[in-house]
């Protein structure tokens, strides 16, 4: 054995979309940071679909943004087809998604690593977790190498045992091309944690050269960009169309004909697959009555040739993949470039981790991404930020910081992750926040900037914008609250065909009306042309949704009440009996903090809930 | 609440009817009987569930009373938990020596409605039967304890839940469509599910509309007898009741204060209080007791504004009139016996009875119609639900608000999650009817509303 002569406050392990927001966080934070990977060529590296955002996702993109992570930032720059989703509902449910030039994503993300002054960026495949009592002190690679640090974040995506399968043939491999991790999970298995398996999916890449375009319906991006990153004004890059594919009868009968050797019909694949992404043999099993299944195809950069066609995910053999892709219009002399496959991999149930991602059985490691169930490059970039920044607040002295369910989409993630059963890859849904209305993309910077700030990650740039925005918001607010419209103000009827305006409509009233947004009253009202869109965006919002708004505060009010209940750290759930063996279990297993989280714990009865407070009042007069 | 150790009580209502049960439930339950219950067979080993006869006998060995009694062994039992029954002979003297016996011997004496607590902690009842079973020890009256029991069977929480379960479905669509705006799904179609809402907002409403009735029957009308002095309140109140319990005389003022007593009328339980005469009076104890009248009409259900069929109307009939419009109210023309025309009437508009308390007539006919009013002309059948909690009540009024504002949004193509803020929240109210969401505040409520042994 040998070790590096240098030792860091935080060790990272695996340059994904999780790794690379803990080590750009916990050295921006001014920790001595290193972050070590498998190969230094894949470095923030999309293996699955090139895209970012999404429902949900964008809100979570836009979340790690305002706390000062790299993502948007770097979606932003490498984004070839910007596309705004729903945005004929409300704007708590609009998100934004981009394709990404695959090469120029991780390129980036690269350069801003390498010149980020406390962070290392070095290549090596960490086989051993290095623990003395309960506490992780370093990492131990491959080739013998002792990396110490007094935290270490794990950030292993698919690679931990990762098991790649086409057809009935499978090898060890953590990505198309790269070798997985073989020895990390057993030196978790023996440090006691309960490792799973999961498995995930990602189709054939097809060759641009050899798809009939003309065949398939253009699916251009917005013309107006809205971009990620609360810093970004404009998206240089030129702007790519994707493309519509359908599957067709024949392409199922073909699917169902090469079942046999299907790894997964054949019980090979013991991992869960994603119930949201379900691979296509799957779908045409399952829906025997749907004709035709879309598929959106996306190119994966500028510069290569591959295209990704979505919601085609398989593990079919090749020679099956092909003739499926052949039977459909447009991919009549389709070639594939890289086979489809599915990835089974180890887990380890997030259950066993406190809010703040630091594991309960060994002080100082942290988890972050696919390590912990989850599925995603946002839903781990995300944890990933959380997880370095906690782990250079620990060197630091400091308290963790535990984001709520009602201040972020991030909050609701961690709370999950940590209170319910994996049951299959996690995804974050906007319906997992039960406080939607007030967790949007176009608030991110006002839920977090602050935060962002405190922890250290908000730089002066960021800090002077927001706070520019904050008082834009507020002056507009005032002439909005302050104004009205009379009949006099003949323009203004007319134009906005007010009719007969008896008594006069606050500007608040008007702007209340569905048919009418706030740009029709900045042409009366020179005032508010001074301010920002994003500015003017944020009073109409409150405006307009002031009712709704107002009911969500209430809800969280409620809320907040259950979550201020603490549970001690030390109760004895042995000693309250009448709760049923099932639920003291669970409670000893997850060890709420607060009695609204041990009511969130499936199985945990409103009756038991009452016991437990009951208890806590009597054991500690709470 | 220690929810562990073995707890007894009386399961019926102290009196002295004809069999009282001691009910015991916890661990020790099974050996407290065998310790000293000798069946008249001389069994040994009790099987669960089964009556057996014998004699309950005291440390010494002498019977205290001949008994039956049964062990139910866990789970299926009221709480969950093991549980005896004693049926003794329901003399108190009998009931007392049979608790002192078992607190003696470490068994603690159950707290009201900790029987009930055990059975919902266990998982035996859902919140709003447990309320039911609160109820049902109150009850007064036959129809009342009907209503308790088709709660307590269920019948309420049943239709919560196909609410609730018809909710969650279109929710889970709303969701859908937020969540998934690139997928094909079934068609953004707010026709059909809004008039899914209509629909239940429509049986929601029948439920709540029985909130009047079913709270009369389970709680009991109050009804106020009104008139100045010696009209002849007291006497009709003794006719109604069918025994002398108001002090009658020919002096104007008899009645000081309140007198409240219990009956049913026509099935419908009811208290009829009895007031002094509202007059103007110099006499301190009469004007408090005029007083408090004055502060009951708010509260009744129902005023029964007495006038002397045997005196001319004057300026205190109209003024006790005065303070009884804005109020439910029935004028009733007293000693119609010696009745003749007492003046114009048309001043109220109160459905008018007369009655005679000496012959007796025309008092069914007012019996009558004081049922029909109280029950609204709402005839309970076996198969509907009645809402008797006022927090039943007020939830599913919360949540016919959700709703109806569910609706008003679909109709005008507002954003579905707005839609989905209402379905939710629709969803927390028929959830704090069922359970399924609740706060200690409110289970303090229920669980002290609850009388010992149920
Ligand atoms: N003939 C006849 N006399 C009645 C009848 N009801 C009451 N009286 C007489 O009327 C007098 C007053 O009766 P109460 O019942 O005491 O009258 P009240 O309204 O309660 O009087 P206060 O308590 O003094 O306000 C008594 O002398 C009764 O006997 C009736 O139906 N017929
Ligand atoms: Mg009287």
């Amino acid at each position: 054995m040998s070790n590096y002569n240098k030792s860091y406050e935080v060790v990272v392990v695996g340059a994904g979309h999780a790794g690379c927001e803990a080590a750009l966080a916990a050295a921006r934070m001014g920790c001595s940071t290193l972050l070590l990977t498998i190969g230094l060529d894949t470095v923030a590296q999309m293996s699955c679909n090139p895209s970012i955002g999404g429902l949900a996702k964008g809100h979570l993109v836009h979340e790690i943004d305002a706390m000062g992570g790299e993502m948007g930032v770097n979606i932003d720059a490498t984004g070839i087809q910007f596309r705004r989703l729903n945005t004929r509902k409300g704007p708590a449910v609009r998100a934004a998604r981009a394709q990404a030039d695959r090469m120029a994503y991780s390129a980036r993300m690269k350069n801003v690593i390498e010149a980020e002054p406390l962070l290392d960026l070095k290549q090596g495949l960490v086989d051993e977790l290095l623990v003395e009592k309960n506490r992780v002190v370093g990492v131990r690679t491959r080739e013998g190498l002792d990396f110490y640090g007094r935290t270490v974040v794990l950030t292993t995506g698919t690679f931990m045992r990762g098991l790649i399968h086409i057809g009935l043939n499978h090898y060890a491999g953590g990505r198309a091309g790269e070798p997985s991790a073989e020895g990390i999970s057993g030196s978790l298995r023996a440090q006691g944690f309960r490792v799973g398996r999961l498995k995930t999916g990602t189709p054939a890449r097809l060759s641009a050269r050899s798809i009939d375009f003309s065949k398939l319906e253009r699916q251009p991006g917005d013309k107006v960009i809205k971009p990620f990153s609360f810093m970004t004004d404009k998206i240089e890059r030129g702007q790519v169309d994707c493309y519509i594919a359908e599957t067709n009868e024949t392409t199922h009968q073909i699917i169902r004909d090469g079942l046999d050797q299907s790894p997964l019909f054949a019980g090979v694949i013991e991992g869960v697959g994603p119930r949201y992404c379900p691979s296509i043999e799957d779908k045409v099993v399952r829906f025997p009555e749907k004709k035709s299944h879309q598929s959106f195809l996306e190119p994966e950069g500028v510069c290569g040739s591959e295209m990704y066609p979505s919601g085609l995910s398989t593990s079919l053999p090749l020679d099956v993949q092909l003739a499926y892709f052949r039977s459909m219009v447009g991919f009549e002399q389709v070639e594939i470039m890289r086979p489809g496959y599915a990835i089974e991999y180890d887990f380890v149930e997030p259950m066993q981790l406190s809010a703040s991602l630091e594991t309960r059985a060994v002080g100082g490691l942290f988890h972050a991404g696919q390590i912990n169930g989850t599925s995603g490059y946002e839903e781990a970039a995300g944890q990933g930020l959380l997880a370095g920044i906690n782990a250079a607040r620990q060197c630091q002295d400091r308290d963790p910081i535990i984001i709520g369910r009602d201040v972020a989409y991030l909050g609701v993630m961690v709370d999950d992750l940590i209170t319910q059963p994996t049951t299959d890859p996690y995804r974050m849904f906007t319906s997992r926040s039960e406080y939607r209305l007030l967790l949007r993309e176009d608030n991110a910077d006002q839920r977090l900037t602050e935060l962002g700030r405190t922890i250290g990650l908000v730089g002066d740039a960021r800090w002077q914008r927001y706070l520019e925005k904050q008082q834009q918001v507020g002056a507009a607010t005032r002439i909005i609250k302050g104004g009205s419209v009379t009949s006099s103000n003949r323009d203004i009827v007319k134009k906005l065909q007010l009719g007969n305006l008896k008594s006069g409509l606050s500007l608040e009233q008007l702007l209340r009306r569905p048919e009418i947004n706030i740009t029709h009253l900045k042409e009366f009202y020179p005032g508010l042309g001074d301010f920002s869109a994003q500015a003017l965006e944020q009073v109409e919002i409150a405006v307009k949704y002031d009712g709704y708004i107002k009911r969500q505060l209430e809800q969280v009010e409620r809320f907040r009440e259950q979550e201020n209940l603490k549970i001690p750290d030390d109760i004895d759930y042995d000693a309250i009996q009448s709760i049923s063996t099932e639920v003291r279990e669970k409670l000893k297993k997850i060890k709420p903090i607060s009695l609204g989280h041990a009511g969130r714990i499936q199985g945990v009865t409103p009756a038991a809930l009452a016991v437990i407070q009951i208890y806590l009042r009597k054991q500690y007069h709470a | 609440m220690n929810t562990t150790d073995t707890i007894i009580a009386p399961a019926t209502a102290s009196g002295d009817g004809g069999i009282a049960i001691v009910r015991i439930s916890g661990a020790d339950a099974r050996s407290a009987l065998s310790a000293h219950f000798k069946t008249s067979s001389n069994r040994l080993e009790l099987e669960s569930h089964r009556l057996y006869h014998g004699y309950l006998l005291d440390f010494d060995g002498t019977p205290i009373d001949e008994v039956m009694a049964v062990y139910m062994a866990a789970p299926h039992t009221y709480t969950r938990d093991d549980v005896v029954e004693i049926h003794c002979h329901g003399s108190q003297q009998v009931v007392k020596s049979i608790l002192n016996l078992y607190q003696s011997q470490g068994l603690r004496l159950a707290d009201p409605g900790e029987f009930t607590y055990r059975a919902y902690v266990n998982g035996r009842l859902d919140l709003s039967q447990a309320e039911a079973v609160s109820s049902l020890i109150h009850a007064k009256s036959d129809s009342s304890r009907r209503l308790a029991l088709s709660q307590v069977d269920g019948l309420l929480s049943r239709q919560i839940y196909s609410f609730a379960a018809t909710l969650k479905r279109l929710l889970v669509l709303v969701e859908a469509w937020i969540d998934f705006p690139e997928e094909d799904l079934p068609a953004e179609d707010l026709v059909t599910i809004t008039a899914t809402f209509a629909q239940i907002v429509a049986e929601i409403s029948v439920i709540t509309n029985s909130y009047g009735c079913g709270r009369v029957l389970a709680e009991g009308a109050s009804i106020l007898l009104v008139g100045q002095p010696n009209v002849g309140k007291s006497s009709l109140l003794n006719a109604l009741l069918g025994e002398d319990r108001a002090i009658v005389t020919s002096v104007p003022g008899t009645t000081r204060d309140l007198l409240e007593e219990g009956l049913t009328i026509e099935g419908v339980p009811v208290r009829l209080v009895d007031t002094a005469g509202l007059r103007e009076s110099s006499d301190v104890v009469e004007l408090e007791g005029i007083k408090r009248a004055e502060k009951k009409l708010a509260e009744a259900d129902l005023v029964l504004f007495v006038v002397d069929s045997g005196q001319e109307l004057n300026d205190r009939d109209f003024y006790v009139h005065s303070q009884c419009i804005g109020h439910p109210a029935f004028l009733v023309m007293a000693k119609s016996d010696i009745g003749k025309s007492i003046g114009d009437l048309s001043f109220c508009d109160f459905p008018a009875y007369r009655v005679s308390a000496k012959t007796g007539s025309g008092l069914d006919e007012l019996r009558r119609a004081i049922s029909t009013f109280l029950l609204d002309g709402y005839r309970p059948a076996s198969e509907t639900v009645m809402l008797t909690e006022r927090r039943h009540y007020e939830a599913l009024l919360f949540c016919l608000d959700n709703l109806k504002r569910a609706i008003t949004l679909a109709n005008d193509g507002s954003s579905l999650e707005l839609l989905a803020f209402e379905l939710r929240e629709a969803l927390y109210y028929l959830g704090q009817i069922s359970g399924e969401t609740t706060t200690e505040a409110l289970l303090d409520d229920i669980f002290s509303n609850f009388c010992i042994g149920k």
